[in-house]
């Protein structure tokens, strides 16, 4: 019976007991669920942050806050979104769990620097927060520290921009563990093209974590040189430039959105063929993508510089760049739908929450192109357009595939199923209100309405109190999504080894996995996405439940003879 | 079923996987040393002739002695690990001496050399570089801030070759476990391999 008893209850080596048998475990499983509860709880936090802004932009004038805290609300709200949950959120907590799971090894390559990355990962959260109360208070910068204003800006800027380096720290050393994890414990019957996908975007994702995160920790520690030593690099009254500011900071942080969704593509990957009970649809092409993706992600950077002055050749090599990378983004979603045609759809609250995904992401991909010509973009730089894009993109992409991956996994790591229904209700109130939140921001913004703003013309009030109230539908949504979640807890109502019927190897053990992942050698088939057995298997049940039906109405029918 | 529990202490290294890790954490120091030379690139563009002059203050003697001391130091290190891969102790302790000590006359060079400019009031701020020409002061700024972040890692560095040392002598680390003091290796020949790009771009600028 030990064999199989979950990772939760095996006991800890002596000096480790309680809370330290979490606190200094270097079980991959165990770092997966701690980054759970933590990132899970600065999604909250920013999560009011954005709905105190948004109930002070539902009014003219001031509402409940004056300009100042605002500044620093939609920095916070920024920097906590962009660095705490939505880079980490897919990597760090499923990734940690699944990703050694999947590719039938026992840990990741390197379980103590997986600690370590945690401690820095809270490290930063800390700092971040300790900033708002030392000096004079929370920066006013937003995310993307602008110089010159983040330099001049008396606020604690040094303090969290030092947060985000050690937050980029983590994330990269996330990265190369998983990388030369792929690349070292896979089980030796699985060969690359036999890798699930989600393990595929997430080597992916690291490669570009690798190559993009240590601009952005060069680009920080400049600020941090510059704010301290004032040294001119980027202040023209000093023969410095601040647009080399901008290249250097957009190095990174765009290649940063791939690194945001290509995880979430592979939890889609995950979850579409597995509710179609068919093979994904040009398996090769979604791996090719990924890499395609991260490599033509590289180099676009500077489509966020339209307006800063760049020369006319540079903005047209960037604007064509950008259109590029929509290409292997649309494999996917072509190959997802390819997926789901003609296969055996079962609905379940994943598969609901990887189409209102799709749906979304959809949205905010397209109007990335309007953004990434050069023509349209001068008009909706900085714009409300601007912030619904990325809130698409980055909320209505991530966001939805965390809370699928959520609600695809959440059985396998607790070995509890949660309430179908209201995770329904949950997903479509977020979705419905997500939708009622930005649609009125892609019209203000194109109406002329400025980002970052904390107030604005009275022509503006309707669609802003609107998205007001839209905000507030999508955020119950989701809190009852987290809730369903959480009773789960309580009514305990067991989940099986295989409740979706995946072919991964994570369904092959039971749920919570034991402490050494594996309880036999894992089976490796030959393509991941064969579903043939769950097929077979489902037939089996079914006959037999028609053979017990026939029965019973034959004896039904006997007894009305009678 | 308790000497199952650590999963870590008893499974056999592998090597391999240890040095793609390593490698793939020097690739991002790279490229973290790599967003400044960006900067240096396009500086240069804008101003090469003040580079040029910025160039010649700069002592090249000191450079050109740091440059060697650099380059031995990685071969005693390298050397280090041949021996102690034959399973010298004492060999391989000399030799991480030695190059430890080489990388304390290197700080102590760019001592001498940081404070004979800040004598001359040149330093990130200062008056000289403010009033003077602007490409001068980029110059003379980004050469603090990359020789100040190359001079951290020889730092940085030192530590891990001093752990080792530690390590080798008490034989925690020996001819069978000799990764440690080949990873500390590895990042001991970059931050030599930084410096052969920072020395000409700095002090032999034409
Ligand atoms: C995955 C979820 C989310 C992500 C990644 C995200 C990310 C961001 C980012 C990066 C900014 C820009 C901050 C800046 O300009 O420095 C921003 C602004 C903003 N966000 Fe979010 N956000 C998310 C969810 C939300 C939610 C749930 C709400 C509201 C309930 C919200 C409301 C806002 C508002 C009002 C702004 C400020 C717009 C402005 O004045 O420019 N966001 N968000
Ligand atoms: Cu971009």
């Amino acid at each position: 019976m030990n064999a199989t008893e979950s990772f939760y209850n095996t006991p800890s080596p002596p000096g480790l007991k309680g809370i330290w048998a979490w606190l200094l475990t270097h079980d991959h499983k165990r770092i997966g669920i701690m980054y759970l509860w933590s990132v899970g709880f600065w999604f909250c936090v920013a999560l009011c942050c954005g709905l105190l802004m948004r109930i002070e932009l539902m009014w003219v004038g001031k509402t409940i806050m004056g300009p100042e805290i605002y500044n620093s609300l939609f920095t916070l709200h920024g920097v906590i979104m962009v660095f705490l949950f939505v880079i980490p959120a897919v990597p760090s907590i499923f990734g940690n769990f699944f990703l050694p799971i999947q590719i039938g090894a026992d840990d990741v390559f390197f379980p103590r620097l997986n600690l370590l990355s945690w401690y820095l990962f809270m490290l930063g959260g800390l700092l971040a927060i300790v900033s708002l109360f030392l000096g004079e208070g929370f920066p006013d910068t937003g995310w993307t520290f602008y110089v010159p204003f983040s330099l001049t800006t008396d606020k604690n800027v040094v303090l969290t921009v030092t947060a985000a380096f050690i937050l980029g720290m983590s994330s990269m050393l996330t990265g190369l563990n998983f990388i030369t994890t792929v690349h070292r414990m896979r089980t030796k019957d699985m060969g690359w093209m036999q890798m699930p996908l989600f393990t595929w975007s997430l080597y992916a994702t690291s490669w570009v974590q690798i190559l993009a995160t240590p601009v952005l920790s060069i680009t920080l520690l400049m600020v941090i040189f510059e704010r301290v030593f004032a040294i001119g690099l980027f202040d023209p009254g000093k023969g410095g430039d601040p647009i080399l500011y901008q290249h250097l900071f957009w190095m990174y942080s765009h290649p940063a959105v791939y690194i945001m969704i290509l995880p979430a593509m592979g939890v889609i990957s995950e979850i579409i063929p597995v509710f179609s009970r068919k093979a994904v649809f040009g398996y090769k092409g979604i791996v090719i993508s990924s890499m395609g993706i991260a490599v033509a992600g590289s180099l676009v950077w500077a489509h966020h510089m339209y307006t800063s002055g760049m020369s006319d050749v540079a903005i047209f090599v960037f604007s064509l760049l950008t259109f590029l990378v929509a290409i292997p983004t649309a494999v996917k979603v072509f190959s997802w739908i390819a997926t789901m045609y003609k296969g055996a759809i079962e609905m379940t609250p994943p598969l609901y929450l990887a189409l209102i995904f799709i749906y979304l992401f959809c949205i905010g991909g397209l109007t990335g192109l309007i953004l990434g010509a050069a023509g349209t973009d001068i008009h909706l730089h900085d714009t409300h357009f601007v912030v619904s894009h990325f809130h698409f993109a980055m909320f209505g992409g991530t966001g939805f595939a965390f809370f699928a991956a959520l609600h695809y996994w959440w059985p396998k790591m607790f070995g509890i199923m949660y309430d179908f229904k209201k995770a329904y209700i949950g997903a479509t109130l977020a979705a419905v209100g997500f939708i009622f939140h930005y649609i009125p921001m892609f019209i203000l913004g194109m109406q002329g309405m400025p980002r970052r703003y904390y107030d604005y013309l009275p022509k503006f009030e309707r669609g802003n109190f609107l998205a007001g109230l839209g905000g507030f539908l999508m955020v119950i949504g989701i809190l009852l999504m987290f809730y369903n979640l959480l009773i789960s807890f309580r009514k305990k109502k067991g989940a099986p080894q295989d409740p979706w019927g995946g072919t991964t190897l994570e369904w092959s053990v039971p749920s919570p996995p034991p402490l050494h992942n594996f309880v036999e050698e894992p089976q490796v088939k030959e393509y991941p996405y064969d579903f043939s057995e769950v097929i077979a298997r489902a037939q089996e049940a079914q006959e037999a439940q028609d053979a017990q039906e026939a029965q019973d109405s034959e004896e039904e029918d006997g007894e009305k003879d009678r | 079923m308790e000497k199952k529990i650590d999963k870590t202490i008893d499974k056999s290294i592998d090597k391999t996987g240890v040095r793609i890790g390593m490698w793939l954490f020097l690739y991002t120091e790279i490229i973290l040393f790599g967003g400044l030379f960006v900067l240096y690139a396009a500086y240069f563009h804008k101003f090469p002739d003040l580079f040029a002059q910025g160039g010649k203050e700069l002592n090249r003697v000191l450079g050109t002695v740091n440059t060697a001391v650099l380059l031995i130091s990685s071969f005693t290190v390298a050397a280090s690990i041949t021996a102690l891969q034959r399973g010298k102790k004492g060999q391989t302790i000399s030799l991480l001496l030695f190059s430890i000590f080489c990388g304390a006359v290197f700080l102590v060079n760019k001592y001498f050399e940081w404070s004979a400019k800040f004598h001359h009031d040149i330093f990130p701020n200062s008056a000289t570089l403010q009033d003077g020409p602007d490409g001068l002061n980029i110059f003379f700024g980004l050469y603090y801030v990359i020789t100040g972040l190359h001079g951290l890692h020889v730092i940085i560095g030192m530590l891990l070759l001093t752990i080792t040392l530690v390590l080798v002598i008490k034989e925690r680390v020996h001819k069978d476990r000799f990764q440690l003091l080949e990873n500390s290796g590895l990042y001991w020949h970059l931050v030599d391999l930084i410096w052969i790009f920072v020395f000409p771009l700095f002090y032999l600028v034409l």
